[in-house]
């Protein structure tokens, strides 16, 4: 009598499993629908700028005069790439020191101290709203720069501060993840050979886990290239190229949200901000390719 | 959940009441949570309506007690213009139960879009339709002046310069002076705080107190809140930077224009010429509810106690008239 209760248990799982596989493609499909479109709307409005106001691609991305309502119109966005890549970059190479010391201190040096109290800690830099760290960054950051070092206050050191912070949770835990994955035996070898914790640090933990480390750090600079409001505060918005570290200078982000509002949709000067926009998307494209292209790299 | 079938029928049992139990807890907190929505829904409703019963007959006189308006509008745009539509939106709805108006900011040239396609009912903007959309767009939107925002120069209380004629601003914001020392005050270099070259409040002072366009200098900050212009003034030595009247306190100082103070009476009389008109846009002649919501913006009520006191120049009290392409009439 095994096989027709065989039968009878297998028809409702069947109902099921079919739900279930129709349920998640829609899921999926209504996802992909969605992030094509996106792609689409942006490319169509940022590419009208070339092909219905006849502005030149090459003039866009080398041009170093921004004035979209002037007289001549002129588009050059240099100062914005040069701007969004100087912050990013400036950012994580202050934060991904620091980061990779955070989380040596947590995993090696105090991991039952470091999980309890240091983790939550560095989980709640993360979910700190950005609009608070551009106000912090306005009141106390560029007054201070502005008294300690010859400038203006506001500046890309004044925007690769903030945004350093704002990328130190990112770094940090996947650093700390990377570190735990590392299989014991190889600490332990490196001990057993008569090597100090500080040099097991230095000669084996680090270049092994670096491939993950660089993930984490490109990951850092893609959310640093994305972060609008917070830059915006704090970096001036002169559309030019900067002659110190401590001049008004602008980003991608900055130039779009300074005058999205005061632009009307189908007019030259909206088209422009939506060229900027594309090239904000491109970039993140180019961001996810290399952390994928270091994630294969990785694997041991 | 331990594995089921190496159970016996009494833990079975609890096994399951367990289960139900937690299910009930689950829908119990569902239900909750919704009929707390569905209170805080009802109840915002309740106290906007009901906190100031007043009957009709006490309505302003030029309405009709009889008018029994209801339906929804949204009003989108400036944010300069918002506080002041607010505002007289709040007091409108309380007169008019039936009715809800919605307004939003998102810049004046968002406004003007958004009216043009029919999105939103009524469009508030800084400046005249012309100057930002295109001449066939703008020839479809009808035009309602509600108040005049005056605009001033003001600077950082330690700049000593008390007040700046036309061609010294000019040279200011074009870079030929960088020095307060070339215009009678100390040595200390100028700092412009200008707005982004899109804003409406800019090419308000362009037009209208430079004369012509200025561009975006090396080393000039630019800001697109009033709020902050006016908190980077107030801070940075030797700050110099523009914004409407109802933005000005003890934080900054504010320069007189060609000798001339920036006073309400000045802008009235036609002295003071830095000052833009509050544009409320609709698309072709506007609806029964707008129409009534608009000529409530310009009813006394509105235009002598909001108006005035949000800062703003009521627009019966100018005593000349101005156009898109700057022709003063009296």
């Amino acid at each position: 009598m095994a096989q027709p209760l065989e039968r009878q248990q297998a028809k409702p799982h069947l109902a099921e499993e079919w739900v279930g596989k129709v349920y998640t493609l829609l899921c999926i499909a209504f996802l992909i629908l969605t992030i094509f479109s996106l792609v689409y709307f942006v490319a169509s409005k940022g590419l009208s700028t070339f092909f219905v106001n006849g502005v030149n691609v090459i003039d866009l991305l080398t041009g170093l005069k921004w004035a979209p309502e002037g007289e001549p119109r002129l588009f050059g966005a240099l100062p914005f790439i040069f701007g969004s890549f100087s912050t990013s970059l400036l950012a994580a190479a202050i934060a991904a020191p620091l980061g990779f010391c955070a989380s040596v201190f947590m995993v090696e040096i105090a991991p039952k101290f470091g999980r309890q109290y240091l983790q939550p800690v560095i989980e709640l830099l993360a979910g700190i709203p950005s609009v608070v760290y551009g106000f912090v960054g306005l009141s106390v950051i560029v007054p201070f720069f502005r008294d300690v070092f010859p400038g203006q206050g506001v500046g890309i050191a004044a925007g690769a501060v903030v945004l350093s912070i704002m990328i130190l949770p990112t770094i940090t835990t996947i650093a700390t993840d990377a570190l735990a994955a590392l299989p014991k035996g190889l600490k332990e070898g490196s001990y057993a050979l008569g090597a100090t914790r500080w040099q097991t640090i230095y000669r084996i933990v680090l270049p092994t886990t670096l491939p993950a480390l660089m993930t984490g750090i490109v990951l850092g600079i893609a959310r640093a290239f994305g972060e609008a409001l917070a830059v915006q505060m704090v970096i001036g918005n002169a559309p030019h190229i900067p002659r110190s570290l401590f001049e008004s200078a602008s980003t991608l982000t900055s130039a779009i949200t300074l005058s999205m509002g005061n632009t009307a949709m189908g007019t030259v000067a909206n088209n422009a901000l939506w060229s900027l926009a594309l090239i904000l998307m491109l970039m993140t494209f180019v961001f996810v390719f290399i952390v994928r292209w270091l994630e294969r790299r990785s694997k041991i | 959940m331990p594995a089921f079938y190496n159970m016996n029928c009494q833990e079975k049992n609890k096994e399951l009441e367990g289960e139900l139990y937690e299910m009930k807890k689950t829908v119990m907190m569902l239900m909750v949570l919704a009929l707390t929505v569905v209170l805080a829904a009802c109840g915002q409703n309740n106290n906007s309506g009901g906190a100031s019963p007043s009957p009709e007959s006490s309505a302003p006189a030029s309405e009709s007690p009889a008018a029994e308006l209801s339906g929804s509008l949204l009003a989108t745009g400036s944010s300069a213009l918002l506080p002041l539509v607010e505002q007289a939106s709040k007091k409108f709805m309380d007169i008019h139960k039936g009715v809800s108006i919605q307004v939003q900011a998102g810049g004046s040239g968002t406004g003007l879009t958004q009216v043009s396609e029919g999105q939103s009912d009524i469009g508030n903007s800084d400046v005249f339709a012309e100057e930002k959309l295109d001449a066939a767009k703008a020839a479809e939107l009808v035009d309602h002046q509600v108040a005049v925002v005056g605009m001033a120069a003001v600077v950082n209380p330690n700049v000593s310069v008390d007040s700046l004629t036309k061609q010294q601003l000019v040279d200011i914001f074009t870079g030929k002076v960088t020095n307060w020392k070339d215009l009678g005050g100390e040595d200390q270099k100028i700092q412009i705080i200008n707005r982004p070259s899109s804003s409406g409040t800019r090419a308000t002072f362009e037009t209208y107190a430079l004369g012509q366009k200025s561009e975006d200098l090396q080393g000039s900050i630019q800001e697109d809140s009033s709020g902050t212009v006016r908190k980077l003034v107030g801070e940075t030595p030797g700050a110099i930077g523009y914004l409407a009247l109802s933005y000005l306190d003890e934080s900054i100082k504010v320069l007189k224009y060609d000798g001339v103070e920036a006073t309400v009476e000045n802008v009235a009389n036609g002295t003071y010429p830095v000052w833009a008109y509050e544009h409320m846009y609709t698309k072709g002649e506007p609806s029964e509810l707008a129409k009534a919501f608009l000529d409530f913006m310009l009813t006394d009520e509105i235009q002598n106690n909001d108006v005035v006191e949000l800062g703003y120049i009521p627009a019966n009290k100018m005593e000349i008239k101005r156009d898109v392409n700057g022709t003063i009439t009296k």
